[in-house]
């Protein structure tokens, strides 16, 4: 397998994007990536593209043609994949496109991940939602995904005293540092009162524990290594890249409070890397829910099971900490379009280690980490990307 | 009769919710608390919004079934009898049969007589289990009824229900005698796509409700030989907690009698379940040797009732599994008015 | 959805019907087709015995439902909980008859049949298990020999041998 390199980012504004359609966000992500790359059309092997539910949500299969057709490129016959792992389906994707170029499969892959949701109701995308739990033993029974999450949360309290208040920081925090990133859906900063006193979802959790949903896309162009500083003066290694799977069910899990998809897509990742958790400087993960983002910094391996509250509520993974996480503003305030959740945690990471991320920049970026999760952690990915100097 | 036939098994279930009359008449500007001490009704029970007369059915068999410690595979026929089947079409029977595993040998129906629909099908299964069709059969009265908003019915109809196995072996109360008394008597209705019933105002008294109850009190007693005072225990159809009193008192039978029988005073008239769930709480305290008459009525008209004979068996039958219908009497969670409407589907909802 | 979808799964939704591997004996719910567990798992590909859940539990976790899920919008809030059988599987369910804020971890619990959705007001009706308090009466009584098979709880006969 040879070394791959990110070459280009790009990624659209995340939100309630009204004015826009699938196929228009899907295309200027890609556009932005190639551009950013400084590659051309005519060099690409295929497209890997993540989403997670076109057809519920807009009525339309088959979007990776579609996308290719609008982006001018039909004449070219690329291949083009669509990948679906529910809320994981844009990290999927980079895995896949990933193996393409490692393999030597392919040079040179465009993998994007794009969502529109606001082309439904909320409550038709609450159901959407929920179907990346298990459907026949879970939301037939009453379940949707926050009360998944919430079950978590509750047994996370029980069992290692995590608070109320622990949780709501880390929805204060995706928006300080949302408040930062142009792209972010909420850009605005949210008080930890704000956070306790919001609208019940599934108890403990609040309406601001909750991620919202949101339209937008994003993308990576792919290349080997050894190739890479020819397109860019600022190649990032993607340096490790797993897919890990566990029950689809939550009681169905070893525990409640660990997703042991994470925990061992994190070991093959760092083992593959050869770094530690430690080595970490930033990592986007999967903040969907404030308990989510929690337990998420435990199966990582940032801190020990049951301290991710203190941890967090101590700064340990603010903007001052030793490792920043969510500098985008995380699923909470970036946003959350399923399929484009985990390329827009890469082009942020790429960001970072780059120097290009503006307010938000952390210092001494070398090492960073992208979590993406479908479901309630059936599927788990995890990325590590280094600069290279 | 064939003198080994009887109640094998038993089972009551009546919704966790109750509502006042005060609180309905509060709504309607009515004086409520007057019409329930007029109709001897305290609180009326509300099944939840996951309730209906299948999952009421359900329960009160499930209970029966393990109280009598009988295998479903054994049922050869269940009848449920109600006036609020969920479907108007599909039977209520068949998912209650599948519910308690009783599927597939067996044959099963509902049956629909307004009030009286349970009875029917204790008769039925009498019948089939007399002709040796079956050797258990399963009836059950339930309903989860509904008077229009501010109509007089809604101070009184609620949701409840009771199940009976009937067979030949380990008889808890034999039935000695049964007879029907019948008429076709307009008092009470409800035309197909109606949400709520109509009926004849103070005609359901005197030409309906009593006649057919007193008539048939009365061919009982003189098919049977008895006179009120054989009787431990006397259960009443009870629309209200008024009428079974008083026709109770016309046919000679005394407070003490009709003590344990009466239970809609307490949880409203479940319809199909009132009979039924009065003669599970007499049984859940009778001793060996207590006769029972039961007399039920159901709009329409008619009637039917049971001449019951309380066995040793039920010494050794277990009484101490699931809720004693007195629990339910005394029990449950009394709701406002605007939750009731809104658990009974009382509210037009947007969308869909 | 079509009826099929639900109408295949009511042994399991209405009565809790399992399965045992008969390697290792430990009992799923719902049913599956190979053990995960089992050494020997691929062997017991094909032999996995039904088994009857007694619909007996507790309460591992539990949360109040304020934005219900598609068909217990009526029921807000509602609350919904995994609770360990005392077979031993995992389920998720909602829990009634109780106060939701009474509801806690630890809270022993047994199965009841409810409504779970209905498919709009001309569709079909779906029924399964949820919860409910459980107290020491809705214990069903060991009677060992009276019958070769007695009813369980969660509706369907329990060998009378095959209790764990």
């Amino acid at each position: 397998m040879r070394d791959v390199a990110i070459l280009g980012v790009g990624q659209t504004r995340f939100g309630e994007l009204w004015d826009r359609s699938f196929r228009e966000i899907g295309i200027e992500a890609g556009f932005q990536a190639l551009v950013d790359a400084k590659l051309s059309s005519g060099d690409l092997g295929a497209l890997y593209l993540g989403n997670m539910a076109s057809g519920s949500l807009i009525a339309q299969e088959h979007i990776a043609p579609l996308i290719l057709d609008y982006a001018g490129l039909a004449g070219h016959h690329l291949g083009g994949i669509r990948i679906e792992g529910g809320g994981a389906s844009g990290a999927l994707a980079l895995h896949e496109g990933w193996l393409a170029v490692a393999s030597g499969a392919h040079d040179f892959v465009v993998v994007g991940g794009a969502e529109k949701l606001t082309d439904v109701p909320d409550t038709e995308a609450n159901r959407v939602a929920s179907g990346t739990a298990d459907h026949e033993w879970e939301v037939v029974f009453g379940a949707t995904l926050p009360a998944l999450w919430a079950m978590i949360a509750r047994r996370h309290m029980h069992d290692f005293g995590t608070t109320r208040e622990q949780l709501a920081r880390v929805a204060v925090h995706a928006h300080e540092m949302g408040s930062k990133n142009p792209n972010a859906h909420y850009r605005n900063k949210i008080s930890l009162e704000a956070v306790l006193g919001a609208t019940p979802v599934a108890e403990p959790l609040g309406m601001l524990d909750c991620a919202p949903f949101s339209d937008g896309a994003a993308a990576v162009v792919l290349g080997p290594l050894d190739r890479a500083r020819k397109f860019t003066d600022t190649p990032v290694r993607l340096l490790a890249s797993q897919v890990a799977c566990d029950t689809m069910a939550v009681h169905h899990r070893r525990e409640m409070t660990t997703l042991d998809s994470t925990v061992v897509a994190a070991k093959r990742a760092f083992a593959q890397a050869r770094r530690a958790p430690a080595d970490v400087r930033v990592a986007e993960i999967h903040d969907a829910y404030t308990i989510s983002g929690l337990i998420a910094l435990e199966d990582l391996g940032f801190v020990e099971k049951g301290e991710s509250g203190r941890a967090f509520e101590s700064g340990a993974f603010g903007p001052t900490g030793k490792l920043t996480v969510n500098t985008s503003g995380g699923l909470k305030a970036q946003g959350r379009p399923f399929g484009a959740v985990g390329v827009a945690q890469v082009v942020e990471i790429v960001r970072q280690l780059r120097g290009e991320a503006g307010d938000r920049q952390v210092g001494g970026a070398e090492l960073g980490l992208a979590h993406d999760v479908g479901g309630t952690g059936a599927t788990s990915v995890v990325h590590l990307m280094e600069r290279v100097n | 009769m064939k003198q080994d036939t009887g109640i094998v098994s038993y089972g009551a279930y009546v919704p966790r919710y109750r509502i006042t009359p005060t609180e309905i008449g509060r709504v309607w500007g009515t004086d409520g608390a007057a019409m329930g001490a007029g109709l001897a009704v305290k609180r009326k029970s509300v099944p939840a919004p996951d309730e209906d007369t299948i999952t009421i059915s359900t329960e009160a068999l499930r209970t029966a079934l393990i109280r009598g410690a009988i295998d479903p595979q054994e049922i050869g026929a269940i009848y449920v009898g109600s006036e609020s089947h969920p479907y108007a079409v599909k039977p209520t029977a068949t998912v209650v049969a599948q519910a308690v595993g009783a599927t597939p040998n067996l044959t099963a129906a509902d049956f629909e007589f307004a009030c009286k629909a349970g009875t029917a099908a204790i008769q039925t299964c009498l019948g089939l289990v007399g002709a040796e069709m079956v050797r258990y059969g399963v009836a059950i009265g339930s309903d989860t009824s509904q008077g229009a908003p501010g109509d007089a019915l809604e101070y009184s109809a609620s949701a409840g229900g009771a199940a009976f196995v009937i067979g030949r072996e380990r008889v808890i109360a034999t039935v000695r005698h049964t007879v029907s008394y019948t008429t076709d008597t307009p008092d009470f209705w409800r035309r197909e796509g109606q949400h709520y019933p109509s009926h004849g105002g103070r005609f359901t008294g005197e030409p309906a409700y009593f006649r057919h109850v007193t008539e048939c009190a009365h061919r009982m007693m003189e098919q049977a030989g008895t006179t009120p005072k054989s009787y431990a225990h006397v259960v009443f159809h009870q629309p209200n907690g008024k009428f079974p009193q008083r026709v109770g008192k016309q046919l000679g039978f005394t407070d003490a009698q009709m003590r344990y029988g009466l239970v809609t005073p307490y949880i409203g008239n479940t319809y199909s379940g009132a009979a039924l769930i009065g003669l599970a709480n007499v049984l859940d305290v009778a001793k060996p040797g207590d006769q029972v008459l039961v007399v039920g009525y159901g709009s329409g008209a008619g009637s039917d009732a049971f001449d019951l004979l309380v066995t040793d068996e039920i010494a050794r039958y277990d009484r101490t599994y699931g809720t004693p219908v007195q629990e339910f009497l005394d029990g449950g969670v009394e709701i406002p008015y605007a939750v009731y409407a809104k658990f009974r589907g009382k509210i037009r909802m947007g969308g869909s | 959805m079509s009826v099929a979808r639900f109408w295949r799964e009511t042994p399991r939704r209405y009565n809790l019907g399992g399965c045992r591997c008969p390697t290792c004996e430990t009992v799923y719910f719902p049913p599956r087709g190979v053990c995960p567990v089992c050494a020997k798992h691929r062997q017991s590909i094909g032999r996995m015995e039904p088994y009857q859940l007694s619909g007996e539990g507790e309460v591992v976790t539990f949360t109040i439902v304020h934005d219900a899920a598609e068909g217990f919008e009526m029921q807000v809030p509602y609350a919904l909980a995994i609770v360990r059988t005392v077979e031993g599987p995992q389920l998720t369910g909602s829990v009634v008859d109780i106060d939701p804020s009474e509801v806690s971890i630890g809270l022993r619990v047994r199965a009841t049949f409810r409504k779970l959705r209905e498919e709009g007001a001309a569709g079909v009706i779906h029924y399964g298990y949820k919860f409910a308090p459980m107290d020491e009466r809705h214990r069903p009584p060991k009677r060992p020999g009276r019958s070769e098979r007695v009813p369980s709880a969660a509706g369907a006969p329990v060998a009378a041998t095959s209790g764990p």
